[in-house]
C-alpha cells in the first residue's frame, strides 16, 4: 500500500522552549507546594502538578499535538488500565 | 521470489505507531512499581513523610532540571535534521547524552552518600528502623535504580542514531529512528516527572 | 507459478535461512515446531505426574522432585507453550495473508521475538540442571517459598522474564500490523474473526506481559538483595506479590483462549457454508473479555487474606466476564443451525472445543463464587477446571486451527480418518484423565501434593489411564500431521472453498503471499 507523502509538521524552536520554560517553573512550583506542608494534600497536588508536565512533554516534546487523532485516543488505554489495576487493589489494601 | 527484496516501502506512521505501542509498554512496567509505592506509602504514610527527610531535594530537583532540558534539546535535535541542520542536529543529540550522564553522575554521588550513611537494602542500620522507612528506601533504590537503567539504555540508543546521523541513515527526509529515539528519551523524563515528587518532596 | 515460500532464495544458506529468516511464514513455522517440541517436554512431565498418583502410598518419584515436576510441568506448558502458542505460530502464519499484507509491520522484530523466546527457554531449560536444581514454588513462584528457596529459582524466572519480552514485542508488531498494512477494501468489519481475536490478543500481550516482567524482576532483586517489599519482618505484604503476578496471569489466560476462538470462529461458517452469525459481536465480545479480563485477578486469590470488600468485587466482575464468552457460545450454535455441515476434522476439534470449553467455563463459575471457592480453592477442582479450559478449550482449538490451516500452511492435505480417530483418543481419555479430577477436588483431594488418602484411589487410577489414552491420541495425531508432509495428498489454493483471502494465494503461499495485493470487496465469510 503506497503511503502517500506525511504530513511533517515542522514546530517552531520558540515553542519547545516556551514548553521548557514552563516545565521549569511548574517544578519550582511542584517544590513550593511541597514546602507548604499541608500533609497527604502536598502529594496530591504534586501529583497533579506532575501530570500537566508530563502533558505538556506529551503534547508537544512527544508531538502528539500533531499527530493522528488514533494516538491521541490509544494513550489513554494505559493509563486507564494502570488506574484500574491500583484502584483495584486498594479496594484490597483498604478494607483489610 | 527473492526474500530480501520485499517490504522496502517505508511506513512512517507505522513505525512511529509500533514506538508508541512500545512505550505503553514502559507506563506498565513502572506502572507496576508505583502499584507498590501508592500501597505501601497508604500503609505507612507517617513513616514514608519520616524517610522523606532523608532525601536531598537540591540533588532530585537539579536532576528533574537536567532531564527537563535534555527532553528539549532531544526534541531541537529533530526539529534541527527536519531542516536539514546536520551538525546542529548532532550538537543537540551530543548535549542530550552529556546531560543524560549528568544526571547519572549525580545519581551515583547520591546512592553513594546514602549507602556511606547506612541506608542500602538489608543494612542493619536500616532494619532497625519502621517498616515504613525500609519499605521507602526500598522503593528508592528500585525505582530509581531501575530508571537510571533506562537512562543508560537511552544515552546507548542516542549514541548509536548519533553515528547514523554523522553517517547520513538518519537525514532531513527520514529520520523516524531519531524521533523514536526522542519518544523513549521523553518517556524516561515523564518518569523521572513523577519519581521527583514521589521521593524528594514528601516533607 | 511462482515458488512456494519454502522455496525462495534467502539471504542465507541452508537452515540459516530459516533461523535468521524475517518472513512470518517461516516464523511462524519456527514457533510451531519450537512450541509443538516444548509441549511434548511438558506432556512428558504430567505423564509422569500421573504415574506417581497411580495409587496411594506407591511412589516412583521423591517428593521433592514431584514439585520440580508440577512447576517445571506449569512453566512449560503456560509460558513455553500456550501463551506463545496460537498468536505466535498460527497468528503469525495466517493474520497477514488474511488481511492481504505482505507481512508483518516489523519483520526483523518478529524474528527477534523469536529468538527472545528459544533464549528464555534455554535459560529456563539450564536452569533445571544448575545451582540449586530444578524450581519448585510451583509455576505461580509465590512468596516468601521463592524467595527461600535454594533451586534455581532467578535464573528460571530470569529466562521467563526474555520470553514475556518476546510476547510483548510480538503484540506490538500484530497490532502496528493490523493497524496499518490492511489491504484496500479491508475494512475492520471485513476482516476475519480470526483476526480480531489476534487484534484483541495483542492488547492483552502488549499491555499485561509489562506487569509479568517487573513482577519476576522484584523476585529476582528480592532474592539477591532482601529488599523487602513483600517481607512481613521488612513491612512487605505478601498478598501483594500475588496481586501482581495475578494481574498479569489472568489476562495470560484470555491471550490462551481468545485466538482458539477466533480459530474456531473461522472454521464453523465454512464447515457450515453459512455466513457466521453475529459477527459484529463476536468480534465486540473478544474486545470486551480482553477488557474485562483485567478486572477480575483477585478470583485467584479469595483465600489469600484479600479483605472481604475486595473480595465481593472481583466475585462480582468474574461473573461477568462469563457474558462474553457466553455470547461467543450462542454465536458458534447459531452459526451451525441449519446450515450444510460437513463433519471434517476441523470441526470434529471444534465442537469438541465447544463442549469442553463450556465445562471448564461453568466449572469457572463455581469457583468465582465467593462461597463455593473457599471449598474448591487448592484441590484438584481448580485443576481440572483450568485443565478444561486451556487443554480442553485453547488446546483443542489449536488443534483444530491446525488441521484447517494444515493444507494452506503445508500444501497438502492430512488422513481424514486418521485425525478422526486420534480425536476419539484425545476425547475420551481428556474426559477420563480430567473429569475425575472434577470429582477428586469436590471430594478434597488437594493439588500439588505428591500423594493422597487411599479413599482417593478410584478417581486417580482412572485418571492415570486417561492420560494415557489422551497420549495415545496425541501420537496418532501429530504421526498423521507428521507423515502427511510426506505423503499427503496435494491440497489446492482452497480445498475447504473458504472466502477469507488467505485461500485466495497458493497452498503453501510465495514469500511476497500475493501476486497482486487484492483488493476486497466482500467479508470474510461470505460464500456467494
Amino acid at each position: 500500500m503506497e503511503q502517500k507523502q506525511e504530513e511533517r509538521v515542522h514546530v517552531p524552536t520558540q515553542v519547545f522552549v516556551i514548553v521548557w520554560i514552563a516545565l521549569l517553573c511548574l517544578t519550582g512550583l511542584t517544590i513550593k507546594a511541597a514546602q507548604m506542608k499541608m500533609g497527604e494534600w502536598s502529594m496530591v497536588a504534586n501529583i497533579a502538578i506532575a501530570s500537566v508536565k508530563a502533558s505538556l512533554v506529551l503534547w508537544f516534546f512527544m508531538h502528539l499535538k500533531y499527530e493522528k487523532r488514533l494516538f491521541k485516543l490509544l494513550i489513554f488505554v494505559p493509563i486507564i488500565t494502570v488506574s484500574i489495576i491500583i484502584v483495584l487493589t486498594f479496594f484490597d489494601i483498604w478494607y483489610r | 521470489m527473492n526474500e530480501t527484496a520485499h517490504i522496502e516501502h517505508r511506513d512512517y506512521v507505522g513505525a512511529k505507531l509500533g514506538m508508541w505501542l512500545f512505550l505503553f509498554t514502559e507506563i506498565l512496567l513502572f506502572g507496576g512499581m508505583f502499584l507498590v509505592y501508592s500501597v505501601y506509602r497508604a500503609v505507612n504514610t507517617a513513616d514514608f513523610h519520616e524517610a522523606g527527610m532523608e532525601m536531598n531535594v537540591t540533588i532530585g530537583a537539579v536532576n528533574t532540571l537536567i532531564l527537563l532540558t535534555s527532553s528539549l534539546t532531544m526534541a531541537l535535535s529533530i526539529s534541527a535534521i527536519k531542516n536539514n541542520a546536520k551538525m546542529r542536529s548532532v550538537l543537540f543529540q551530543a548535549v542530550t547524552i552529556v546531560l543524560g550522564i549528568a544526571f547519572l553522575v549525580n545519581k551515583y554521588f547520591e546512592w553513594a552518600d546514602h549507602i556511606r550513611h547506612g541506608f542500602y537494602p538489608d543494612s542493619p542500620k536500616l532494619l532497625a528502623m519502621s517498616h515504613g522507612k525500609i519499605l521507602f528506601f526500598g522503593l528508592y533504590y528500585v525505582m530509581t535504580g531501575i530508571h537510571a537503567l533506562h537512562v543508560v539504555i537511552g544515552i546507548s540508543i542516542i549514541g548509536f542514531v548519533l553515528i547514523l546521523t554523522l553517517r547520513d541513515s538518519v537525514s532531513g527526509t527520514d529520520y523516524v529512528k531519531l524521533e523514536n529515539t526522542g519518544l523513549f528519551w521523553h518517556i524516561v523524563d515523564v518518569i523521572w516527572i513523577y519519581l521527583f515528587p514521589l521521593f524528594y518532596l514528601i516533607l | 507459478m511462482e515458488a512456494s515460500f519454502y522455496h525462495a532464495k534467502t539471504r542465507y544458506p541452508g537452515i540459516f535461512g530459516w533461523l535468521f529468516t524475517t518472513d512470518h511464514k517461516r516464523i511462524g513455522l519456527l514457533y510451531l515446531i519450537s512450541t509443538l517440541s516444548f509441549f511434548a517436554v511438558g506432556v512428558s512431565l504430567g505423564l509422569t505426574m500421573r504415574l506417581e498418583l497411580i495409587r496411594s502410598g506407591m511412589h516412583i518419584i521423591s517428593a521433592q522432585a514431584y514439585n520440580a515436576i508440577f512447576t517445571i510441568h506449569g512453566v512449560v506448558m503456560v509460558f513455553l507453550f500456550i501463551i506463545p502458542g496460537i498468536p505466535a505460530s498460527l497468528g503469525n502464519f495466517i493474520m497477514p495473508l488474511q488481511i492481504g499484507a505482505r507481512d508483518v509491520a516489523f519483520p526483523k522484530i518478529n524474528i527477534l521475538s523469536w529468538w527472545l523466546f528459544i533464549t528464555g527457554g534455554a535459560v529456563v531449560i539450564t536452569s533445571l540442571f544448575t545451582g540449586g536444581g530444578p524450581l519448585d514454588t510451583g509455576w505461580t513462584f509465590y512468596i516468601p517459598y521463592s524467595v527461600r528457596t535454594g533451586t534455581n529459582v532467578s535464573l528460571a524466572v530470569f529466562g521467563v522474564f526474555l520470553i514475556g519480552l518476546s510476547s510483548t514485542l510480538t503484540g506490538m508488531n500484530f497490532l502496528t500490523t493490523i493497524f496499518r498494512l490492511r489491504a484496500p477494501g479491508m475494512t475492520w468489519k471485513r476482516m476475519t474473526l480470526f483476526t480480531w481475536a489476534i487484534y484483541a490478543t495483542s492488547w492483552i500481550q502488549l499491555l499485561a506481559t509489562p506487569v509479568l516482567a517487573i513482577t519476576l524482576l522484584l523476585i529476582i532483586i528480592e532474592r539477591f538483595f532482601g529488599v523487602g517489599f513483600f517481607d512481613p519482618a521488612k513491612g512487605g505484604d505478601p498478598i501483594l506479590f500475588e496481586h501482581m503476578f495475578w494481574i498479569y496471569s489472568h489476562p495470560a489466560v484470555y491471550i490462551m483462549i481468545v485466538p482458539a476462538m477466533g480459530a474456531v470462529t473461522d472454521i464453523i461458517p465454512v464447515f457450515s457454508r453459512k455466513n457466521i452469525f453475529g459477527y459484529t459481536a463476536i468480534a465486540a465480545s473478544s474486545l470486551a473479555i480482553a477488557f474485562v479480563g483485567y478486572l477480575v485477578w483477585g478470583h485467584h486469590m479469595f483465600t489469600s487474606g484479600m479483605s472481604d470488600t475486595a473480595r465481593i468485587i472481583f466475585s462480582f466482575l468474574t461473573f461477568l466476564v462469563a457474558v462474553p464468552s457466553g455470547v461467543k457460545v450462542y454465536s458458534w450454535i447459531a452459526s451451525l443451525y441449519k446450515g450444510s455441515i460437513t463433519l471434517g476434522a476441523p470441526l470434529l476439534y471444534t465442537l469438541g472445543f465447544i463442549f469442553l470449553f463450556s465445562i471448564g467455563g461453568l466449572t469457572g463459575l463455581i469457583q468465582g463464587a465467593l462461597a463455593t471457592n473457599l471449598h474448591v480453592h487448592g484441590t484438584y477442582f481448580i485443576v481440572a477446571h483450568f485443565h478444561y479450559v486451556i487443554f480442553g478449550g485453547a488446546v483443542m482449538g489449536f488443534f483444530a486451527g491446525l488441521h484447517y490451516w494444515y493444507p494452506k500452511m503445508f500444501g497438502k492435505m492430512y488422513e481424514e480418518h486418521l485425525a478422526k480417530l486420534a480425536w476419539v483418543f484425545l476425547f475420551i481419555g481428556f474426559n477420563m484423565l480430567y473429569f475425575s479430577m472434577f470429582v477428586l477436588g469436590w471430594e478434597g483431594m488437594p493439588r500439588r501434593y505428591y500423594d493422597y488418602l487411599p479413599r482417593f484411589n478410584g478417581p486417580n487410577l482412572v485418571s492415570t489411564i486417561g492420560s494415557w489414552v489422551l497420549t495415545m491420541g496425541l501420537i496418532i495425531m501429530f504421526y498423521n500431521l507428521i507423515h502427511s508432509l510426506y505423503s499427503g495428498a496435494n491440497a489446492g489454493d482452497n480445498p475447504w472453498g473458504a472466502a477469507s483471502l488467505e485461500w485466495q494465494t497458493s497452498s503453501p503461499p510465495p514469500t511476497e503471499n500475493f501476486k497482486d495485493i487484492p483488493v476486497v470487496t466482500k467479508g470474510p465469510y461470505d460464500f456467494k
